[in-house]
């Protein structure tokens, strides 16, 4: 079965409707200097094993981006 | 089946002593490599490698088996041709039949666009060090009469290229090959020991914590696949790998007919008939990050669509069984080896799509840098720190596929 996507606008959705955006980021850690963050910040990601919550694009719909909750072992 | 049943009892489970030079995290296809070459090539053998289901569960036994060397930048062409002559000479240093075969692989272009690249791919990869050839249609039907040239209708092959020391290798007996050969040589390859944790001193990882105690070590290789951006987390290391699945089928067991593997970039997918008369198709990876190794409908749907639009022969051949792997992805398509920024951690991971073919590569320049200190220039470009150096090396258009 095709993942689907609870779009707030359009309600659930086939996967193929959206664009991965990416997961929701951390905010910064405040100990690191600038070049870190910004290295960690366009690079680095968490990457979890379990709920996640990450930005998707509805291409073929409302083409609006929201955030939702998933679990990446599904 | 059986056959693995036989070599599971060939090769003794060891139980981890409490302390080595060099602990490996992870029984797949690098992880053992790893500790092959560290006992052949530089006379460490106080090595374990802790694996917490058995050997080869993960990837090395999900991939499709392709040993290829056409890259599209110089830093993996070569570093693919090294892996290529490995995997050539595997049989005789094992001294196991891993069923390499020699295949060719044909990348056909359908629109002038892509004709474009396959002809820098064929100038690119003469000029680095690896075989391949630009090829009209003419030659393509040639080395694979069974292709639609017209491609159904909507697309059609208008060339591409041929690189004819592709491979494919059994992928469960490379897994064991390594595994038995590292064995022979005293390392202790310990299936169904999970690894809970990392012990550290300061800032340095000096070992890690399983079930049944802690394991002092020297080195810890962190070879764990798709679960590797948990794992770094435990010493403080951020990893730019988003895991994704990919999904894979195989038909029923028919004549040998197809003898090159066969892959188009525009349709997403590529095929080889493997030693057992399966065709064996494979595509992109998903488009979301998961962890599941489950493979369902729509993609069978999709990817098998696409393959009779390149082979209609394949229209009524059964399909056997499809299953998925889980892939860790970087952003720029090219692994990551080497230092991790923590002390006593070294890592290999973002083995993504093309982890098989990187094996006996990856694992001996990692080897070598940990038996000799030094990094390999094989393995230089492929350091965790080229993303703060803005140095990565992308190659998404050779790599994305297979």
């Amino acid at each position: 079965m095709a993942l689907r996507i609870d779009c707030p606008r359009c309600g659930p959705r086939s996967v193929h409707e959206f664009r991965y955006g990416g997961e929701l980021r951390r905010p910064p850690d405040p100990d690191w200097d600038a070049e870190r963050r910004l290295v960690d910040h366009v690079w680095m990601r968490t990457n979890a094993e379990g709920a996640v919550r990450e930005r998707w694009f509805h291409a073929f719909g409302c083409r609006r981006w929201c955030t939702i909750e998933r679990d990446t072992r599904a | 089946m059986n056959e693995h049943v036989e070599r599971q009892i060939a090769l003794p489970a060891a139980t981890p002593r409490a302390s080595y030079d060099v602990v490996i995290v992870g029984g797949g296809g690098h992880g053992l490599a790893t500790a092959y070459y560290l006992a052949s090539r530089h006379g460490i053998t106080d090595v374990c490698v802790l694996e917490r289901g058995w050997i080869g569960v993960g990837n090395s036994g999900r991939n499709t088996t392709v040993i290829r060397a056409n890259y599209g930048i110089p830093e993996a062409v070569r570093f693919y041709q090294r892996s290529l002559e490995l995997y050539e000479g595997l049989e005789a240093e094992l001294g196991r039949d891993v069923m390499h075969r020699r295949k060719g692989l044909v990348w056909v272009a359908h629109s002038e666009v892509g004709l474009r690249a396959q002809m820098a791919r064929a100038a690119q990869n003469r000029a680095y060090g690896t075989d391949t050839e630009f090829v009209g249609p003419d030659r393509i039907a040639e080395l694979c009469p069974d292709l639609d040239l017209a491609g159904g209708g909507a697309y059609p092959i208008v060339g591409g290229t041929y690189h004819p020391r592709a491979s494919t290798a059994r992928h469960d007996r490379v897994v064991w090959g390594y595994a038995e050969a590292a064995a022979r040589l005293g390392v202790d390859v310990c299936p169904g020991v999970e690894v809970t944790g990392l012990v550290r001193s300061g800032e340095r990882v000096v070992g890690v914590e399983t079930a049944a105690g802690p394991i002092a070590a020297g080195t810890v290789v962190c070879a764990v696949g798709a679960r590797a951006s948990a794992f770094a987390a435990q010493a403080g290391v951020r990893l730019p790998v988003v895991t994704h699945p990919l999904q894979a089928f195989v038909t029923d067991h028919y004549a040998q007919r197809i003898e090159p593997v066969v892959v188009s970039s525009d349709l997403m997918i590529y095929l080889s008939q493997t030693p057992r008369g399966e065709i064996l198709v494979g595509a992109e990876i998903d488009p979301q990050p998961g962890y599941a190794t489950r493979s369902g409908f729509d993609f069978l749907a999709g990817c098998a669509h696409r393959a009779i639009t390149l082979l209609p022969c394949l229209r009524d051949l059964r399909i056997l069984r499809q299953w998925g792997g889980a892939c860790d992805m970087t952003p720029d398509y090219s692994p990551i080896i080497g230092a991790t920024g923590a002390d006593g951690l070294l890592i290999t991971t973002g083995w993504g799509t093309w982890g098989f073919k990187g094996i006996p590569a990856g694992a001996s320049g990692l080897a070598e840098l940990i038996g000799t200190g030094r990094v390999p220039e094989l393995i230089a470009p492929f350091g965790l720190d080229r993303f703060a150096r803005d140095r990565t090396c992308a190659d998404r258009g050779s790599a994305g596929t297979h």
